[in-house]
């Protein structure tokens, strides 16, 4: 009998033992560069984000390594490594996110991480990227939390684009200079991190900014993923305030678009709708008239319509007739943040003799530098040098039948030192003290 | 039968795994961590369900308490011991409060009703700031009775406490199972009535099993929370979560308290490489997976095992 039970043991760590050691033989070899890349490719945030985030990635990185990518990029590879990028899912929640970084790094040996999509993502895995001593660019994760409270000292992880205090910010400079008579304003939220903070900093620049024009304390909070809308579009068709602001995005902004659209509430309301450039193309005509639409900084249809540079032309070209649609907000953050890494590892590699640059390199090469992204300039000026600046664009949406495309007007730029908080202040405490030191022209 | 088998395997099993541990690659580990973590709650799952009853809401226990290590972490309590018992503790003591309504109820009714309660605090975590929202928290690294082991060593010695936790519960299970009360386990499955007429209380025995497994899925909170150093809602407390320990408990099948464990490590490994290698699959491979299970080994893991062993014993 006793045997029977130490053969049933020796049967199952055998077994454990077996699997794992044929797996470890797996990792990815050393002499081509590997970056992972995570962004949603299931679930609620893949149509909105992941998807044109994982288009714009493939399109980007096999432009890098043919050398298509306009001028200063236009050298093959990345410090003449080839790049693979393994591109996998976000979805699952941050102790998921945290393990699946893990392994990206502790056994398939990726040399650098850029992407992320969610906040929650983000503030999940700072920690354990410090810890890895892994290179890791965020690319489109919003919060500020970041480096005001998760990682005050950042080393290896870096931003490559401005956080989302100054979505709130330039918005409110918008309003405060086109709708300066509203009587005030309410809200329609999702009850979770992002929607909390994004209406939290946007009431308080709106107290700076436009103190005339009073925030309703009655805003909506929905439930994320709640799907349907009834009653709080009755109780924003009631509520006596002209403006509304969401920071709706994905499946739930368009659900709620179009319950919206069937009682008129966007002709009834004006509405702010911070991440709806990430909608713009995929309601095409049924995007509201009128609405002001955000794109978290001037990429998706502000890139597409205003930027003339060459370095958009040959994007928005490229990602057009390989996917038959525009690119959005995420395709140019996610190829902006895999330029940073060119960027970074190219001055490193130069600075070290033209050699493969080591870790430490880069980070130096990237802390505090300015690089160009696909749409705009990122100046890594903020939290020691980790958190980019980039300037940011408002209008008002309407779509265009001749071209058959949603466009932009009534345009505003904003730059970057305006709408984010000066390096070493907290963004909340920035925003309650009256955003002194920003530096609008 | 002086010794029980299970806990000669179980210890023999426990000893090669510490011994192992040093020289097996770090996301090995990890998976082994991860597998400790779910098959704890799949091992209270195991104790309900030999009973007849399917909870959809172990998440509710889960999460409670890898909130509560994050919450005692916020508060300055460092210490992995202190962090893990004091939390499966609060989980059990929650489980003591609920199971005063939950064990009048049976069937569809049971597991429908212990989901509603998870529900209930997956809603209350994202939506209060103070707990991170759906943000969730980060855990800073525990230390053991004043020890603070860095990189390699700090996921070696979690491993082994780990280890060391997951070992005690199953020899803890174990003896439960054998004793009388454990044994009424099947007795109220196959006629309640006539279990109280044998004078004991169906619901007291009820009862208890529901205590030991939300404490159960308490320590596998615990240990998650530390081994992945971050909760958040979504992985800890949504249905979804719940679901996997069902699909866990499914896998490795009722059999014996180290089959929990052995379908963890399934899991984990299945996950991994669907993760790895069909980004957009995963789920589909997940699901593929659980109905091939049910369809050809309805019994799990543990029973393909227990059959192998049986047919070599028939040889000789």
């Amino acid at each position: 009998m006793k045997h029977r039970a130490l053969r049933l043991a020796a049967v199952g760590v055998a077994a454990v033992l077996t699997t794992f050691g044929v797996a470890v033989g797996n990792a990815v070899a050393k002499d081509k560069m590997v970056i992972a890349v995570p962004t949603f490719l299931t679930g609620g945030g893949a149509p909105a984000f992941g998807i044109p985030a994982r288009n714009g990635t493939e399109l980007i990185i096999q432009a890098i390594n043919k050398g298509q990518v306009p001028a200063p990029y236009n050298t093959k590879g990345i410090a003449g490594a080839q790049v693979e990028a393994i591109i996998y899912d976000e979805s699952g929640g941050g102790a998921k996110q945290v393990t699946e970084y893990r392994n990206k790094v502790q056994k398939l040996g990726v040399d650098m991480f850029a992407g992320f999509v969610s906040s929650g993502t983000c503030a999940a895995v700072t920690a354990v990227a410090e810890e890895l001593k892994t290179l890791t660019l965020y690319s489109t994760c919003g919060t500020p939390r970041v480096f005001e409270e998760l990682d005050k000292n950042p080393k290896y992880v870096f931003r490559t684009m401005s956080h989302a205090t100054a979505d709130g910010v330039s918005l409110a400079h918008y309003v405060a200079s086109k709708y300066g008579s509203a009587n005030g304003y309410t809200g329609i939220n999702q009850n979770y991190a992002w929607g909390q903070d994004s209406w939290r900093d946007f009431d308080l620049a709106m107290k700076v900014l436009a103190p005339k024009i009073k925030g309703s304390t009655k805003g909506q909070w929905p439930k994320i993923f709640a799907g349907r809308y009834g009653a709080e579009i009755s109780a924003l068709l009631k509520s006596p305030e002209d403006l509304v602001h969401t920071s709706f995005w994905g499946g739930d902004l368009e659900a709620f678009i179009f319950q919206g659209l069937a009682r008129g509430l966007f002709k009834k309301k004006q509405f702010l709708m911070s991440v709806a450039g990430t909608a713009a193309y995929r309601l095409g005509k049924k995007l509201p008239t009128g609405i002001v639409l955000g794109s978290r900084g001037p990429y998706g249809i502000y890139a597409n319509q205003l930027i003339d540079t060459p370095m958009v032309k040959w994007f928005n070209n490229a990602y057009v007739n390989r996917y038959g649609t525009q690119p959005t907000q995420p395709s140019y953050q996610y190829a902006q943040a895999i330029l940073g890494a060119k960027f970074a590892y190219e001055k490193a590699a130069a600075a070290n003799g033209g050699k493969w640059p080591s870790t430490d390199q880069v980070i130096a090469a990237l802390e505090g530098a300015t690089f160009q992204g696909v749409a705009t300039e990122v100046r890594m000026a903020r939290s020691n040098g980790h958190q980019g600046v980039t300037d940011h664009a408002w209008g008002v949406a309407s779509f265009d039948k001749e071209l058959g495309l949603p466009v932009v007007s009534d345009v505003m730029h904003f730059k970057g030192d305006c709408i984010m908080p000066p390096d070493g202040m907290d963004s909340v405490t920035w925003l309650k003290g009256g955003m002194k030191g920003a530096k609008c022209d | 039968m002086s010794f029980d088998r299970t806990i000669i395997g179980v210890t023999i099993a426990v000893v090669l795994m510490a011994c192992a541990t040093f020289f097996i690659p770090d996301w090995v580990r990890q998976i082994g961590l991860l597998s400790m973590a779910i098959g704890s709650v799949a091992l209270g799952l195991l104790v309900l369900w030999r009973t007849g009853l399917i909870s959809f809401g172990h998440a509710l226990f889960y999460g409670f308490s890898a909130y509560g290590v994050a919450l005692l972490n916020h508060l300055g309590v460092r210490d992995a011991f202190v962090l893990v018992i004091v939390s499966a503790a609060a989980s059990g003591l929650l489980a003591w409060g609920l199971g005063f309504l939950v064990r009048r109820y049976r069937a569809i009714f049971f597991a429908l009703l212990t989901m509603a309660f998870s529900m209930i605090l997956y809603g209350v975590l994202a939506k209060t700031e103070r707990f991170g929202s759906t943000d969730g928290l980060n855990i800073h690294p525990p230390t053991f009775l004043g020890y603070a082991p860095v990189d390699q060593a700090a996921q070696i010695t979690l491993f082994l406490f780990g280890l060391l936790v997951v070992y005690g519960l199953m020899l803890g299970v174990q003896i439960y199972l054998r004793s009388v009360l454990g044994q009424m386990t099947t007795a109220v499955r196959e006629n309640e009535i006539r279990v109280e007429y044998l004078g004991y209380s169906v619901e007291h025995v009820i009862h208890i099993k529901y205590v030991i497994s939300g404490l159960l899925a308490g320590f596998g909170g615990a240990i998650m929370a530390l081994a992945v150093g971050q909760v958040d809602p979504e992985s800890m407390a949504y249905w979804t979560a719940s679901g996997e320990f069902v699909f866990v408990a499914i896998l490795a099948g009722t059999g014996n308290v180290a089959a929990p464990f052995i379908g963890a490590v399934a899991f984990e490994i299945i996950r991994h490489f669907a993760w790895e290698h069909g980004a957009n699959l995963w789920q589909l491979i997940m699901g593929g997976t659980l109905l091939a299970i049910i369809m050809f080994v309805p019994d799990g893991i543990w029973s393909v095992l227990q059959r192998l062993v049986r047919k070599k014993d028939g040889v000789k």
